[in-house]
């Protein structure tokens, strides 16, 4: 009995999580425009999808915007990580404690600071300006998975590969990169999730010229979201749902 | 040794750069600024004042803030409520399964936060999901009103904040050790007093993490409130938003966010106060 | 013998320092070709910085340290031509077995083939072939020191750096390791430095023995001239268990025999450090050099000290017993089973004689 209401109390949260998701898939495959009775299933949102280029493209936005910071942010983050655990210099606990408060800051506060920053300096609110701030909120992130991922090993290990003959970069390259690997794909990944998810701080710093698809999404809220926006969801959420599905499975039958 | 410094030069040059122009330089200028005036032409104007930050104090500002404030403690509560019994049976399951259930908790972010929003919105609609599902039940006679309310913007940030809850503390549940749970009852704890005396202060650090991974975001996230909550619910962020987009008052707004980090710094200070006296005191 | 064989590593006048403490002190130290020398001392003297200073982990305030002929101050780590066995053992956890020991050599471009020959040869040397596709978190203890080894030994390198290697093992796999490292060097004929805080692996392993103490070296020897004649009160106490008695000087019977007073008791002690009369010393002999004999009246006419047993411990191949001296003075006797010998078991409690094998005592003036 107390066994049941775990499990039941387990899978309750579970649906807590995707409940809305389901009715977004749900709602998309329905054939009503209003999505509140069901009026048989219906593939014409997903067909008028594709005639709406605006939506579309808001979406390849976002995630041009989340391939490139994630990207960017994991190379500068792991760089960065692997410094931060290897060398001891001036002003190091300082950019330990910036990072600490960027992880901990509100988004709305850095996305002031930021929208602040770009009209001082001219930057026109857009493209560039986007991909700084996804950067940014994203960099302390793939420090600190690389970081505590690193000072899991025995520092011994990189006097070893010195020893046994490896100058700086070798040791970077064959040792510290390899032995960060997961953490840099986690980091990675951590970033892309919270570059597409993001709404705050992509609100404040882009602008007309670059809408992605949040904000396009915000701004079809107060004149009625069209059922397309449905079907865009589920693709979305599907698409890479399907993807690491099936790597996993692919991973598992390998091992 | 050439190649060395040239390589540590770079890369701590590089991020300190980074810090410096995208984080340390921003948040100066957001204090400076919310101690100039108001500009209609520029923005701001160079001259000095602390009227930003009285202003914050007027009842009309000062009860925003402390209604946000509110909700955002609610949310992080039932956040706490609902996350730590789930944190525990996620950590403590045998199964091989279990990573693939950790990452069925972070899945929803692949979906942006405003759909998902938005997806609470269809729910609670007068004729959305829940009403009909009620309706049907026959628990309810007439549809409640359930969008625009308070308690609609609380779902709505337990909703997208719940994974920032469950994440920190399923790390601290996992690293438990069993046999410190077992070494209580073998003294005579009951599994209540267990969980009291042992479980919760071992996984303190967790739950302090997870509630400030909430309650901070809880505090700005507008567009919850402006989905959910129509337009009398204004949390800070709201506030903010509206003071640099709409009434174009920097000085004011910049006043707002400087009083939220400082508290936010407060709250920080005392969580590390509390960390580093849990790690001293030995338990 | 030291002048018969060349300097491989030779330390003038070191001196390393962090934050302000002095971990070595003017210290010289050469180490000679093809020796097994051990640094013993407790932890924190400064023997595992030597190591570091020789490997190029760490950079010496002052001093020249030189390695074959080549002074390496300025050299890092790669560039030295001595390999380290850590501590932890710092295995690559992300390469198995066979990638672990060849990674010395692939970072100096051996071709491929020598490479894939020389390792083969180093793993059948550490009995290792079979597990050259495993990772090191799939080996025991024993299996990755001996990865470890290889390791480094496969670079064959001038000098090979052991950092405290066995700690991490049990008793057995110790004493095992012990023999195996020895053989090793043997057939190899590098020159080893090893550091370790047991003196009991010092004794047993090494050519010579480096005795240190808060940076300083306090003997330099043989394991048998550190043991059996301790240059002073540090070495003697630290080398093993030892009893401390003191003494007066009463006069120079001739030059190796000196007159004293021993707690108390006049004899006769073999000494040829001068002494002056009247001055105080200090005399050490170890457990297994004292001898217990049925206490007389006239026990103190033989040169011998009157006491009470304590305590008797079995410890297999001896009978360990703590006495306590008329004085209150605490000594231990270790004897040596004899099953001929009737009287020797005491029981705590009995009166006890306390005497010493004759002229087996090490004499040093009473520092203070």
């Amino acid at each position: 009995m107390a066994r049941w209401i775990r499990n039941g109390y387990f899978l309750l949260v579970y649906l807590f999580l995707y409940l809305p998701i389901l009715v977004l898939i749900a709602t998309s495959f329905n054939a009503s425009k209003y999505g509140t009775s069901w009026q048989g299933f219906s593939l014409k949102w997903y067909a008028s999808l594709f005639d709406n280029s605006l939506l579309v493209d808001a979406a390849i936005r976002s995630l041009i915007i989340a391939t490139l910071s994630a990207t960017l942010a994991t190379a500068l983050g792991t760089l960065s990580a692997v410094c931060l655990y290897r060398y001891r210099f001036a002003g190091r606990q300082v950019l330990n404690a910036l990072l600490f408060v960027m992880m901990m800051s509100p988004d709305i506060v850095m996305a002031i600071s930021l929208l602040m920053l770009f009209i001082v300096l001219h930057v026109q609110l857009g493209f560039w300006s986007l991909l700084l701030a996804h950067i940014t909120f994203s960099l302390p992130f793939v420090i600190i998975t690389v970081y505590s991922r690193l000072s899991g090993f025995d520092t011994r290990i990189i006097e070893a590969a010195r020893d046994l003959g490896a100058g700086e970069l070798r040791t970077f390259l064959r040792i510290l990169l390899p032995l960060a690997l997961p953490a840099v794909a986690a980091g990675w990944l951590l970033s892309f999730t919270l570059s597409v998810d993001d709404v705050i701080v992509s609100f404040f710093v882009t602008g007309p010229s670059f809408e992605i698809l949040p904000l396009k999404i915000y701004s079809m809220v107060r004149l009625g979201v069209k059922p397309e926006v449905n079907a865009l969801a589920t693709i979305l959420f599907l698409v890479p749902l399907l993807f690491v599905t099936l790597s996993q499975i692919l991973l598992r039958r390998k091992k | 040794m050439r190649d060395k410094s040239l390589f540590k030069f770079l890369t701590i040059g590089l991020l300190a750069l980074w810090l410096g122009i995208f984080v340390l330089i921003p948040n100066l200028m957001i204090v400076v600024t919310s101690f100039l005036q108001r500009s209609e032409e520029h923005f701001v104007d160079v001259l000095f004042t602390v009227e930003n930050y009285r202003k914050l104090f007027d009842p009309v500002y000062f009860g925003v803030f402390a209604h946000s404030t509110l909700l955002a403690l609610v949310a992080t509560l039932l956040c706490l409520l609902i996350g730590y019994p789930f944190a525990y049976r996620l950590a403590r399951l045998t199964t091989r399964w279990r990573p693939v259930l950790l990452v069925l908790v972070i899945i929803p972010f692949w979906t942006n936060s405003l759909i998902r929003t938005y997806a609470i919105k269809t729910i609670l609609a007068t004729k959305g999901l829940l009403n009909t599902v009620l309706l049907a039940l026959g628990l309810i006679d007439a549809p409640l009103r359930l969008l625009y309310t308070s308690s609609a913007v609380t779902v709505g940030m337990v909703y997208v904040l719940l994974p920032f809850m469950i994440l920190p503390l399923y790390a601290v549940i996992e690293k438990l050790d069993s046999s410190q749970i077992e070494a209580a009852s073998d003294l005579g704890a009951s599994r209540l007093q267990a969980f009291i005396r042992v479980v919760i202060p071992l996984t303190l650090p967790g739950i302090i993490a997870g509630s400030l991974l909430v309650f901070l975001p809880a505090l700005g996230m507008f567009y919850i409130a402006d989905l959910l909550g129509g337009a009398k619910d204004l949390l800070i962020g709201n506030f903010i938003k509206n003071q640099f987009l709409d009434a174009r008052d920097w000085p004011f707004g910049s006043a707002a966010s400087v009083t939220m980090t400082l508290a936010m710094a407060v709250i920080l200070l005392a969580y590390y106060r509390s960390i580093r006296r849990l790690n001293s005191g030995g338990i | 013998m030291s002048e018969l064989r060349s300097a491989v590593v030779e330390l003038k006048n070191i001196v390393k320092s962090y934050d302000g403490k002095t971990i070595l002190d003017r210290l010289d130290l050469t180490v000679y070709d093809g020796e097994f020398l051990t640094l013993l001392g407790p932890s924190g003297c400064g023997k595992t910085t030597i190591l570091r200073l020789l490997a190029g982990f760490e950079a010496a305030d002052s001093g020249e340290i030189s390695i074959a002929g080549q002074a390496v101050n300025a050299l890092p780590p790669e560039q030295r031509n001595v390999n380290t066995v850590f501590q932890s053992y710092a295995l690559f956890p992300h390469m198995n077995v066979f990638d672990n020991v060849a990674f010395g050599l692939k970072m100096k471009k051996v071709p491929k083939e020598e490479v894939r020959q020389r390792v083969q040869e180093m793993l059948r040397m550490v009995r290792l072939e079979e597990y050259a596709a495993r990772r090191p978190h799939q080996l025991s203890g024993g299996q990755q020191q001996r990865v470890a080894i290889a390791r480094a030994v496969v670079n064959r390198p001038r000098v090979l750096l052991l950092d405290e290697s066995l700690n991490a093992l049990d008793y057995k796999l110790r004493k095992e390791m012990q023999v195996e490292l020895k053989q090793l060097q043997r057939r190899l004929g590098i020159t080893f430095i090893f550091v370790t805080h047991d003196q009991e692996e010092a004794l047993s392993m090494s050519d010579r023995v480096v005795v240190m103490c808060e940076g300083r070296i306090e003997q330099i020897g043989t394991p048998r001239q550190v043991y059996e004649t301790p240059a002073n009160l540090f070495v003697a106490r630290f080398v093993g268990e030892i009893n401390v008695f003191d003494g007066e000087v009463l006069e120079r019977i001739d030059p190796q025999v000196i007159r004293a007073v021993v707690e108390g008791l006049e004899c006769t002690l073999r000494s040829e450090r001068p002494f002056a009369r009247g001055e105080k010393i200090k005399i050490l002999l170890r457990p297994e050099d004292m001898r217990l004999s049925e206490a007389r009246d006239d026990a103190s006419a033989e040169g011998r000290l009157l006491g009470k047993v304590v305590e008797r411990t079995y410890k297999g191949m001896t009978l360990d017993s703590v006495i306590a001296l008329e004085n209150g003075k605490r000594i231990l006797a270790s004897e040596f089973f004899d099953e001929e010998d009737p009287s020797f078991d005491y029981d705590p409690g009995e009166r006890v004689a306390v005497g010493w094998v004759k002229n087996w005592e090490v004499v040093l003036p009473d520092a203070g």
